[in-house]
């Protein structure tokens, strides 16, 4: 199965036989990948009709629900590991899921565009929103509402009291090293409540 | 169609004959079969049927392996009777007919399916209406009551008499989801999935409270003779069709009502009566006599009230999730955003225990505006998903 690049990375974080949440499953690739490749079990939740139908299609376990309504219908770390991958920047309620996530998981592990990526920035400085591969919408049809950082995103963490226990900044799949915060397109964290 | 008038209805029937007759969806005509058992049943009130009689269809051909074979339970009001037409009776298809038949979710061309009338029913199983050997006479109020795990192990011997010994899924939707989740529980190892659509744990205060008026109006009514009117040649009518008014109201949902009827009245001022005035009394009255013209008054109560009992978690000390831990089978649950009677929550917190149980389950909530009635409704999103899950469930058994 031909993989997005963050879930590649986020499927290798995760050792075989783990008990998976996948938020924001989407067509349940990483579930079918984790399932088949690492024997892991677990079950997605994903809103959509659509997504949802690929996820059974997949024979994946997927839960059809809101985030934002939060994780109610699970139990404290009831997980080994909990994965919301680009989809932190479409929640309103973005510090609500990273709470429920820690409660439910032991541990986290979040994608999600970097908003300061040098094109971007050019975008902005010519005078336009950017739109990019990780961020194809126009401002008026986006779903993204809390955009941020890196730096922005280690920030809440500290402040909501999390452990960073490992992180990744990709630019086309590779991690980048020299100037990661201008030139990753994606970013990758995992965590731990303290 | 809900809402229509009468020529409307008529045409509709017609155009649903026409179309089950003519596209290759329709399992065409086929004809009930009734099975006997003589081997007595124990029930759960510790009461017990000395021999009975089940009335039952089956669609498709069960494979070689045996593996194939698919039960769908039906609800309040329906019976055996879940796909196709019956010779001579073209205008009235199977209750599930758009759910059940070649190229359709629960695909016959694939699955040996097998629709089966409860015990209790008023559709040819044996019932309050059938002589009880011990007398001579109609069973009528001394029909025992029966639960929704009796139908289970009904049905377990009805599967054993055709030789099957593990169903590819049991499925139902409502009661018919109770019993296809009891069959998880009472029968785990002979339930592959479990295919449960809009359905719950258990019923809650309020729907209880709505069996009550609906038992209420058929018990007061002078005509039910507590129970034994069969011998006095009458049938309690008006209060069967009270039951099924307040039945109604609660399988649709208010904005689907207010989209029907709105306050449209059927003359073109207020009558300054108490007649019949808005349309949507008309509508309510039509259904409340058109079922009081097929549906029996005791099958009404018993079946309300296995409705009322069924809670498995009750010998669990309430815990759903306890309950749910003999469950050996994969589940794939549906519930409708407007239905409030059985309501998604009700769905969800079966998900809950399952998932608690580490199970495997797909669920998913879909938002249609047909209240409870939406699980026999042609949903394209609902019908994609179910036929999804009957594809794969068709790859792991070999179908």
């Amino acid at each position: 199965m031909n993989l997005r690049d963050d879930l590649k990375l986020i499927a290798g974080w995760i050792s075989p036989g783990t008990h998976v949440l996948d938020l924001g499953c989407g067509d349940g690739a990483l579930l079918a990948h984790l399932r088949d490749a690492g024997n892991c079990r677990g079950y997605g939740v994903d809103i959509d009709d659509g997504h949802v139908l690929e996820c059974i299609r997949a024979s994946v376990n997927v839960i059809q629900a809101d985030l934002e309504s939060g994780l109610r219908m699970f139990r404290d770390d009831m997980f080994d590991v909990v994965v919301l991958s680009q989809t932190l920047q479409a929640m309103h309620n973005t510090e609500g899921i990273l709470r429920e996530m820690v409660r439910v998981g032991k541990q986290g592990i979040v994608s999600f565009p970097n908003f300061g990526h040098w094109k971007h920035l050019i975008s902005l400085a010519g005078g336009h929103m950017p739109v990019s591969p990780q961020m194809p919408y126009q401002w008026y049809d986006t779903p993204n509402v809390h955009l941020c950082t890196p730096k922005d995103f280690e920030i809440l963490a500290g402040r909501l009291g999390f452990a960073i226990t490992r992180r990744a900044l990709l630019a086309d799949g590779q991690p980048v090293d020299w100037a990661p915060n201008l030139r990753a397109t994606v970013a990758v964290y995992r965590f731990e409540g303290r | 169609m809900p809402g229509a008038t009468e020529p409307d209805r008529q045409a509709c029937r017609v155009f649903v004959f026409w179309e089950s007759m003519s596209t290759p969806g329709s399992v065409g005509i086929v004809a009930p079969q009734t099975m006997r058992f003589e081997a007595p049943l124990a029930l759960s009130s510790g009461a017990s049927l000395a021999s009975y009689e089940l009335v039952y269809e089956t669609y498709g051909e069960l494979n070689a392996a045996r593996s194939n074979a698919v039960l769908v339970c039906h609800a309040l009001n329906a019976s055996h009777h879940v796909a196709g037409i019956h010779e001579g009776q073209e205008r009235n298809p199977g209750w599930w007919d758009n759910m059940v038949g070649p190229g359709k979710p629960v695909d016959t061309s694939r699955f040996f399916v097998i629709g089966v009338n409860n015990p209790g029913s008023c559709f040819g199983s044996t019932g309050p209406m059938s002589i009880d050997p011990a007398s001579g006479r109609r069973y009528g109020s001394r029909f025992p009551v029966v639960t929704v795990e009796d139908w289970v192990n009904v049905q377990a011997r009805l599967a054993d008499a055709l030789g099957i010994e593990r169903f590819a899924a049991v499925m139902g939707g409502s009661l018919g989801g109770m019993q296809a989740l009891s069959w998880t529980l009472q029968y785990p190892q002979r339930i592959a999935h479990c295919v449960a659509i809009a359905t719950t744990p258990k019923l809650t205060a309020q729907n209880i409270a709505f069996n009550d008026v609906a038992r209420t109006a058929i018990q007061n009514d002078p005509d039910f003779h507590g129970g034994d009117y069969y011998e006095h040649g009458v049938k309690p009518r008006r209060g069967l069709g009270v039951a099924r008014m307040i039945g109604h109201i609660t399988y649709l949902s208010g904005a689907d009502m207010a989209e029907k009827f709105g306050r449209l009245l059927r003359h073109k001022d207020y009558g300054y009566s108490f007649g019949i005035e808005f349309e949507v009394e008309s509508y309510l009255r039509y259904q409340g006599d058109k079922f009081a013209d097929y549906f029996d008054a005791n099958t009404y109560l018993l079946i309300t009230r296995a409705l009322d009992y069924f809670d498995p978690a009750r010998t669990h000390g309430g815990n759903l999730v306890r309950a749910l831990a003999k469950a050996e089978a994969k589940f794939f649950l549906a519930s409708f955003s407007t239905d409030w009677r059985f309501a998604p929550a009700r769905s969800r917190e079966i998900v809950e225990a399952l998932v608690a149980n580490g199970r495997d389950v797909i669920y998913a909530e879909v938002d249609a505006p047909h209240g409870h009635d939406a699980f026999l409704m042609d949903d394209p999103r609902y019908h994609r998903a179910v036929a999804a899950y009957f594809d794969r469930i068709a790859r792991e058994v070999g179908a």
